[in-house]
């Protein structure tokens, strides 16, 4: 008798579904998964050890690579650690520009995962949709801090500039001319603060259009009922948070739960599913979208009628502007000290977690008194997740792998860091 | 979140008794530090409790006390001739390796830091340990109370080379394979210790001593005054601002 083996094989690390440089070992009976062996760090850059090296402020552009699809998120973290540390609170118009930003940011993340992983499970239409209305909140990064994706925005004690009037226009050009040229600079004519309005308040309908081609497609629910069930006890065992643990019906989000910045204003609801499988978790994360919306409008509806500070004025921590240092010396001196050596940080620790849009993203952070992090550790969501990997492709096919890797969200600038 | 901290700290005195040492928290979490001989006996409690019903291992991660509060310029004593401007000391990872620190006196060198999570009591709890052996750090491993610690506690031995008595599957997982060394640790320096590059004579990817001068760029001070008092800051600072403001008028 021919004698039966396992079959072992790589996955990844350059495969188009393995979100990024994965190595996927799986061992393979037929083609049924005996067990899954992710191997990372292929994207590992020393992160941490980095942010023990430099002055506090320095470290902010490191967060949005490391998850590079809710770059804001994590700069979020890290920026109210350092705010904790130091006993300093933002003003409030600030919090009101980081909550509409972190949700901007929801909707830019779950709109690349419902494309790639619409892509990963064969629905190619879904990825061209998505990406039109990412390309949007794309845009308003890119208003309000200059770059599209890495924005380097928040900082210790506000954000970076307030939000500003005008809103760039499209140019006319072969392409884009006459009608189309006009179509597409509607919602641009006022400021930013127009252009988010208008997209949040068209966006249900945009997600309306994602879920008459995926909720009740056929293949769709082939491909993701009943596939990597997670009961609610193995999820909070195995460290799932966002919508991984609301997927299977555990109520926890932190922007209610342990709400920061100005969560407890605002009105939304938690989505929750019942299965805590795959399609669970896509319902979940649409809803999401939805609710984000909801959250921006309210957002932009505060910050139309109540202008002020973004800034706090502590010229200790935060440099003061060029107009005053023209004329003010102290200003000058600030200014010097602020960049050539950073503010000191008092001694102590802190634990501050934001809710992500893949899950809870923590920043850890430990103080001996100088200009610099003693020591930093980033809690990535991903990272738990893809640990579950080995439990949750017990016993499925191998195609299923491609599901469970898009359901988990994952993006290695966070999971290596 | 719920300010629980004060009748969390006492309900931990009260079930642990000297067993644990709580402090205060000065951020909003309670953190409390466990003898590294306790440490799988209080976590089990703390899972199991249903007044403390910590669910959740949401982080743990390894600390390097090596050089804790040491700086590269002193910024306390000058000299009649004013601060020095050279960087003295040799700042985290700011050295080669033949320059590198040696084991400073510092007791207690390799610390593990848990964050729990319980999502029931909606409170979350700081639980801290030191290995005993600075030699060779041995903890206890927590995978068998919470399954999530698994990559965690793989990513510390890797980072840090402390290891996890009792742990599964004891690998390395960021680091490269074959790779020697533990890079977080304080003594390992910031530039590393071998390059990487292509040899066309070879025809294979070769390893080589780093070759780039470790420098300081901004170097690490301390500096302890009232000024990082948020509220004088910010009166102080409206006022400047304020008195700027009238003169510009």
């Amino acid at each position: 008798m021919a004698e039966i083996r396992n079959y072992t094989m790589n996955f990844g690390p350059q495969h188009p579904s393995a979100h990024g440089v994965l190595r996927l070992v799986l061992e393979l009976d037929g083609e049924t998964v005996v067990r899954a062996d992710p191997h990372i760090g292929l994207l590992h850059r020393g992160t941490e050890k980095l942010i023990e090296s430099k002055p506090f402020n320095q470290s902010i552009g490191y967060m949005d690579r490391l998850d590079y699809m809710s770059m804001m998120c994590s700069e979020h973290a890290y920026v109210r650690a350092i705010e904790q540390l130091l006993g300093i609170e933002p003003p409030v118009r600030a919090q009101y520009i980081r909550t509409m930003y972190d949700e901007i940011t929801r909707i830019g993340n779950h709109m690349l995962w419902i494309g790639s992983s619409g892509i990963d499970l064969g629905a190619m239409t879904i990825f061209l949709y998505a990406f039109r209305e990412r390309e949007q909140t794309i845009d308003m990064y890119e208003a309000v801090c200059g770059a599209r994706m890495h924005a380097n925005y928040y900082r210790p004690g506000g954000v970076y500039r307030d939000l500003p009037d005008t809103m760039p226009k499209y140019k006319e050009s072969p392409w884009t001319k006459g009608k189309k040229l006009k179509q597409r600079n509607e919602w641009r004519e006022g400021s930013l603060l127009d252009f988010i309005e208008a997209f949040a308040k068209d966006f249900p309908s945009k997600v309306d259009e994602y879920e008459t081609l995926l909720t009740d497609n056929r293949i769709w629910k082939q491909r993701t009922v009943g596939i990597g069930v997670l009961s609610p006890e193995r999820a909070q065992q195995l460290g799932c948070t966002g919508p991984m643990l609301r997927g299977s019906g555990v109520e926890w989000d932190l922007r209610k739960k342990q709400p920061y910045a100005m969560y407890h204003e605002m009105d939304f609801d938690i989505p929750v599913g019942i299965n805590g499988d795959c399609y669970d978790r896509y319902l979940v994360r649409i809803e999401e979208m939805r609710q984000s919306a909801r959250i921006i409008l309210q957002c932009v509806d505060w910050l139309r009628a109540n202008p002020g500070h973004v800034m706090l004025k502590n010229f200790k921590v935060i440099p003061p502007t060029r107009e005053e240092m023209k004329d003010d010396m102290e200003a000058l001196i600030h200014h010097f000290k602020l960049f050539t050596e950073g503010y000191s940080v008092p001694k102590g620790e802190t634990y501050v977690a934001v809710e992500a849009p893949k899950g809870e993203f923590g920043c850890y952070m430990v103080s001996d008194g100088a200009n610099k992090p003693f020591r930093a550790h980033l809690r990535a969501p991903g990272f738990a997740h893809l640990s579950a990997m080995d439990e949750m492709a017990k016993g499925h096919m191998l195609g299923d792998v491609v599901a469970l890797m898009g359901t988990m969200d994952i993006v290695f600038g966070e999971v290596d860091r | 979140m719920i300010d629980v901290s004060n009748s969390l700290s006492d309900e931990l005195v009260a079930c642990f008794g000297d067993q644990i040492t709580v402090s205060s928290p000065t951020t909003g979490m309670v953190t409390i530090q466990v003898p590294v001989n306790d440490w799988l006996e209080v976590a089990q409690t703390l899972r199991d409790n249903a007044r403390f019903a910590f669910n959740q291992l949401t982080d743990l991660c390894g600390v390097d006390y090596l050089g804790y509060g040491q700086v590269e310029w002193e910024t306390t004593d000058a000299t009649h001739e004013g601060f020095s401007r050279g960087v003295e000391g040799m700042g985290p990872g700011r050295f080669d390796w033949k320059n590198r620190p040696e084991a400073s006196e510092a007791e207690q060198r390799f610390g593990v830091v848990v964050h729990l999570l319980s999502t029931r009591q909606n409170m979350r709890l700081r639980m801290k340990t030191f290995a005993s052996d600075e030699g060779l750090p041995i903890v206890p491993s927590l995978v068998e109370i919470w399954n999530s610690a698994n990559w965690y506690e793989r990513e510390t031995f890797d980072l840090f080379g402390i290891i996890f008595e009792g742990h599964p599957d004891l690998r390395r997982i960021l680091t490269d394979y074959g790779f020697t060394g533990h890079p977080f640790r304080k003594d390992f320096p910031l530039i590393g210790n071998v390059t990487v590059r292509y040899d066309e004579e070879k025809g294979r990817v070769v390893y080589e001593p780093v070759e780039i001068e470790p420098r300081v760029l901004v170097p690490r001070v301390i500096r302890e005054d009232s000024r990082y008092k948020a509220d004088d800051i910010d009166k102080a600072a409206d006022e400047a601002l304020d008195s700027l403001a009238a003169r510009a008028e």
